[in-house]
């Protein structure tokens, strides 16, 4: 008798055990949720059709365009560090890389929003973050952001800053960390 | 220890104990098992203890005199998981086999051939672990929290010190789900969830963290290994992971581990304090309530160990709230003892001594937290020695104290042996006042500005880690003598009665001491008094 | 017995306490730095407030739990009361602690409202962590530098050099370039790493905040008195984590734009200077340098590694193989490995520089020279 119920026990906290660990990896996708709702490592998207046309010309706020690179033989510049745009107006930034190395390299860059609250704020029609960029040996590209910062965007952030990171994710890349 | 199962007991129904390594290896008696846990741990303590020592004696003066840096961080992981994981906790566990059956009026465990499992995997998990110091970059040196990108630069002992970490959950999920299968179904009758005691109940509730949080630590470090070795990026920015998520899911175990540490210590110290106050535990049920309030809430405050990654106002509002919130059940539990104590008939034996500096020292510990928690003042007192004292604080004077008062409590009951009192206290005094000289220092050190985990400091550090490391060279020695009354006892300490102290009540007290090898096979019948409600 | 030995083992100890400690005695901290900006200043107040609302606590607690161990023990005769259970009491003391935290967090919500609003800011300076040592980048001037543990320190800080710490001036609290910023400015600080997670720290300006690869984060100062301002990485960044000092140098707003002025100066200088033949001297000397601000914390100052985790350049293949695959080395890095490329990070009479001195240092005798030029035309 008792024995029938310490098994029943041990299956429920075995089975909790097993849903505890898939909760492990579900925080995963609930962390993807949590910096969307948030704003961190924010990327949001939108299309041309959904560029509204009510423009705040009351405000203006500054964008701090901030380049960086990881292991990655690049140059990576912002055409000027600093713009400042109004709300809901969409806008353009200019960034050029350089490959300086004698291979192909793949990069791809991370993109990442200062304050992170703010980057609820901001969404972007183009982005070279979207996609993995190739480059020659030497071959440099000038490579557009389109954005628009939203309307609501609280009065406290009257300045946000733009930041990527163009880390290495080339073949040989990968094949160096597993030489398998 | 084998004077433990030297006693002729007088069920002898069932088989004689087994006798020479067979009785340990292939053991499924809970008293022996206890016994082999708190031994382990024991041993483990000196492990860890001597890299504490290290760490002690490499920062006694600025400048770098015995070990490399890289070695120094090995020291402070190592020292970090050895006593956690392998002292703490298997304490906890071995406090539990032994005591929680005979609490409760059970024969044994409910699952005797997992336990035995669930013990014998800890040894060949530590062997691993320590093993890495043979190895080419060494023994983890990332810290004991693991953060990436910095844990996957390790060498060859990455994937031991992920494998330590899967063995050691799978341990301790087994003694858990033991534990739990033990009081819902093997309680004597009229042994109801309220007539247990406190020490029963804060283990129930900590198994159940146990099972919540130690799943979620195992795939936390699994995602680590596959982003090192199968080109996953859970937590590599390079390929859209975030290394802050690792910080999020580690202290969403990490919180409720904080607890899995110190409530089995509360549940010491409320057993012990009614015992020498000879007065019934002041407001039972809201100590249960309490334990119960705090283990729940651990599970809402993870990322108060991380204000500093830079978290939207809104969540740093809400863990800075919840942190605070834990401070009410914590209240609640101290003012209990208190009001236990107040109007008894206090002696003032070891196991009490420990007990009250436990009440006194832990608070202090609270203290230290409380301010944590504000995150405005966190992001200067993150990552200093105001930490490391706050931690110490909570879990050496906190968790390890109670487990030297239970050590003491129960020492007569496992071996029919009084301990020696005036030895007993020398340990208490020495080490009171040899831990305050340790730790308490190191609350200036994190105000004045020094960083945790360095094996090097400015020379205005100086003074106070000269005094730190003084107490922790006398800390470290006072506790010879733990082993000395131990062994002194289980060798030539007096008989002990079944009663042992004055004022102890419970089911664990009407059997002789030591209790017989298989004890309470026809369950006994609980009645007032007895029970603990 | 216990007691009275108990006492004297404690004035023993106390005394050699106090003798080991004396030389220094006077320098040592208690207490939090009040800081020298608006946040630092109201992080102290509330860290002050917090902390006598916690001893008065404890005093009362402790107070209360000593008078009942003193008056009820069983060798004064006390007999033990009955009672478990008192509801008025038990919500009083559920109730009290939760009013005392909510007095609490008002300052705390209040103060950390401050902080989070960064707004706009008259000079940005992006703070980027690398294994083990500061990278400064001045966003509107354009200035950029490296900063790492000054060399009086790092030669001090090597495991049994035999020197004497206290004879070092600001001890592993010094580098060899300092961050400058003006005082009275709305500085904004963005933290980010190269590497693994670092925290840029200075206690004088009420926080720190971790640097962290892929993203960005922000906080600000404004500093308001002049002075110099030391801190530390805060959080574990690997073996030479407690010697990436930070030193930041508040001066006037004159002194600041003199400052970058020399600054932009050197700059210009530098690129001048890629352009013309360097001797095997300079290249040397220049080259000595480098190494110790690079290379250093790896391959070490005799330039042998660390056996099992960095390698040696004395005698090496590299080293002392073609100078094609040591500018390849330096400049792309080894992937993989922890030897990162550092062609984006030093220019090329860094690189040239220390290319030449790794071939010509610790009795690697290759007597060849890398010029500027040379590096230049590879990139």
């Amino acid at each position: 008798m008792a024995n029938r119920n310490v098994n029943k026990t041990v299956r429920r906290l075995l089975l909790a055990t097993v849903l505890m660990f898939g909760f492990g990896y579900a925080l995963v996708p609930l962390y993807r949720v949590y910096c969307d709702l948030t704003g961190r490592g924010s990327n949001r998207v939108i299309t041309a059709a959904d560029v509204g046309n009510e423009v705040d010309r009351a405000r203006l706020v500054t964008v701090v365009l901030d380049t960086n690179t990881r292991d990655i033989p690049w140059t990576f510049e912002a055409e000027s560090h600093k713009t400042r745009v109004r709300p809901g107006e969409l806008s353009e930034a200019v960034f050029t890389v350089e490959n300086r190395s004698a291979r192909t390299v793949t990069g791809r860059a991370i993109p990442s929003i200062s304050p992170v609250q703010a980057g609820i704020y901001v969404s972007k029609m183009d982005c070279f973050c979207f996609t993995e960029q190739v480059l020659a040996p030497g071959e440099s590209k000038a490579m557009p952001v389109r954005f628009i910062v939203d309307t609501d965007l609280p009065e406290r952030f009257s300045s946000l800053t733009l930041s990527y990171t163009f880390f290495d994710v080339g073949e040989n890349k990968a094949l160096a960390a597993n030489p398998s | 220890m084998s004077d433990v199962a030297a006693h002729e007991h007088h069920h002898d129904d069932h088989d004689h104990k087994p006798t020479g390594l067979g009785r340990w290896l292939f053991s499924t008696n809970h008293k022996d098992i206890g016994t082999m846990y708190l031994v382990f741990s024991l041993i483990m303590f000196f492990v860890g203890g001597a890299m504490a020592m290290v760490i002690r004696a490499e920062l006694f003066q600025p400048g770098l005199q015995f070990v490399d840096p890289q070695f120094f961080n090995a020291m402070t992981t190592m020292h970090a998981l050895i006593m956690i994981f392998g002292v703490i906790m298997p304490a906890g566990v071995g406090l539990a086999n032994w005591m929680i059956p005979i609490m409760i009026g059970a024969p044994d465990m409910a699952l005797p051939r997992m336990n035995n499992m669930s013990f014998w995997i800890l040894p060949f998990a530590f062997a691993m672990l320590l093993a890495t110091f043979f190895m080419e970059g060494g023994a983890p040196n990332g810290g004991w929290t693991m953060y990436p990108p910095l844990v996957t630069q390790l060498g060859e002992g990455f994937p031991y010190l992920i494998f330590t970490v899967h063995f050691l959950g799978v341990s301790s999920i087994m003694g858990a789900i033991n534990i739990i299968a033990t009081v819902f179904n093997m309680r004597a009758p009229g042994m109801g969830f309220m007539q247990l005691p406190l020490f029963v109940w804060t283990w129930i509730i900590t198994a159940f963290l146990l099972i919540a949080s130690m799943p979620v630590l195992a795939g936390a470090v699994t995602m680590l290994l596959t982003d090192k070795y199968f080109g996953t990026s859970f937590f590599v920015a390079a390929g859209g992971g975030d290394p802050v998520m690792f910080q999020h899911i580690f202290w969403f175990f990490g919180h409720p581990e904080v607890y899995i540490l110190i409530l089995p210590a509360f549940g010491i110290v409320s057993q012990i304090i009614p015992t020498f106050a000879r007065k019934p535990l002041f407001g039972y049920e809201s100590m249960v309530y309490a334990t119960a309030a705090i283990a729940f809430l651990s599970f809402f405050v993870w990322a108060h160990h991380m204000f500093t990654v830079g978290m939207p106002l809104a969540g740093e509002l809400f863990f800075m709230y919840a942190t605070m919130s834990i401070a009410v059940p914590t209240g609640v539990k101290i003012f209990n003892w208190l009001a236990t104590m107040w109007r008894g008939s206090m002696t003032f034996e070891t196991p009490m001594l420990f007990a009250l500096a436990f009440v006194i020292l832990f608070s202090i510990g609270g203290f230290s937290g409380l301010m944590l928690g504000i995150t405005p003042a966190d992001f200067q007192y993150h990552d200093t020695y105001f930490v490391v004292a706050h931690f110490h604080y909570v879990l050496v004077t906190g968790a390890l104290f109670a487990l030297m008062a239970a050590t003491y409590f129960w020492l007569p009951k496992w071996t029919g042996h009084m301990y020696d009192e005036t030895l007993g206290q020398a340990h208490f005094w020495l080490s009171t006042i040899s831990v305050n000289v340790l730790f308490f220092p190191q609350h200036f050190l994190g105000l004045a500005g020094m960083p945790r985990r360095i094996p090097d400091y400015a020379v205005q550090f100086t003074e106070w880690n000269m005094i730190s490391s003084l107490g922790g060279f006398a800390f470290g020695l006072s506790q010879l003598l733990f082993v000395w009354v131990i062994i002194k006892c289980v060798r030539e300490g007096k008989k002990a009665d079944e009663q042992v102290w004055e004022g102890a009540r419970g089911l664990e007290w009407t059997l002789p001491s030591p209790p017989p090898f298989h004890s309470f096979t026809v369950p006994p019948k609980v009645d007032a008094s007895v029970a603990h409600s | 017995m216990s007691v009275r030995n108990m006492k004297t083992f404690m004035g023993a100890l106390s005394s050699v306490l106090l003798l080991a400690a004396a030389p220094a005695w006077a320098e040592y901290a208690l207490n939090l730095t009040e800081g020298v900006t608006p946040l630092s200043r109201n992080i102290y107040d509330l860290h002050m407030t917090i902390f006598y609302i916690c001893c008065v606590i404890a005093v009362i607690v402790f107070g209360v739990m000593f008078w009942s161990i003193f008056h009820h023990r069983k060798s004064r005769g006390a007999q033990p009361a009955k009672f478990h259970h008192n509801t008025t009491v038990e919500i009083i003391w559920t109730a009290v602690p939760i009013l005392i935290l909510v007095v609490m967090a008002i300052p705390a919500t209040k103060s950390l409202i401050l902080i989070e609003s960064t707004g706009d800011s008259d000079l940005t300076i992006k703070v980027t962590g690398h294994q083990w040592r500061w990278q400064y980048e001045y966003i509107e001037e354009g200035i950029e530098f490296f900063s790492s543990l000054d060399a009086n320190s790092n030669e001090a800080r090597q495991l049994k050099s035999g020197i004497d710490p206290s004879q070092i001036d600001n001890y592993l609290l010094e580098v060899d370039n300092p961050v400058v910023v003006p005082v009275g400015q709305k500085i904004r600080f963005m933290t980010t790493a190269s590497d693994v997670i670092h925290s840029w720290w200075v206690p004088d300006l009420g926080w720190k905040r971790d640097s962290i690869p892929g993203f960005i984060n922000e906080s600000w100062a404004i500093i308001e008195e002049e002075g110099t301002y030391r801190g530390q990485c805060a959080e574990l960044c690997g073996r030479d984590h407690a010697f990436m000092p930070i030193v930041l140098k508040a001066v006037s707003e004159d002194e600041y734009y003199d400052w970058v002025g020399e600054m932009m100066m050197v700059a210009m200088e530098a690129e001048a200077g890629a352009d013309r033949e360097w001797t095997m001297d300079e290249l040397m000397a220049q080259g000595e340098q480098v190494y110790g601000t690079f290379c250093v914390a790896c391959h070490q100052v005799n330039g042998m590694g660390i056996p099992g985790a960095f390698k040696p350049l004395v005698g090496s293949p590299i080293a002392t193989g073609p100078v094609e695959d040591h500018i390849d080395v330096v400049m792309n890095g080894v992937a993989g490995t922890a030897m990162a490329p550092f062609g984006m990070q030093l220019n090329d009479v860094d690189i040239a520089s220390v290319i030449t001195y790794e071939r010509n240092a610790w009795g690697n005798d290759m007597g060849d020279m890398v010029q500027p030029s040379t590096i230049a035309a590879m990139r």
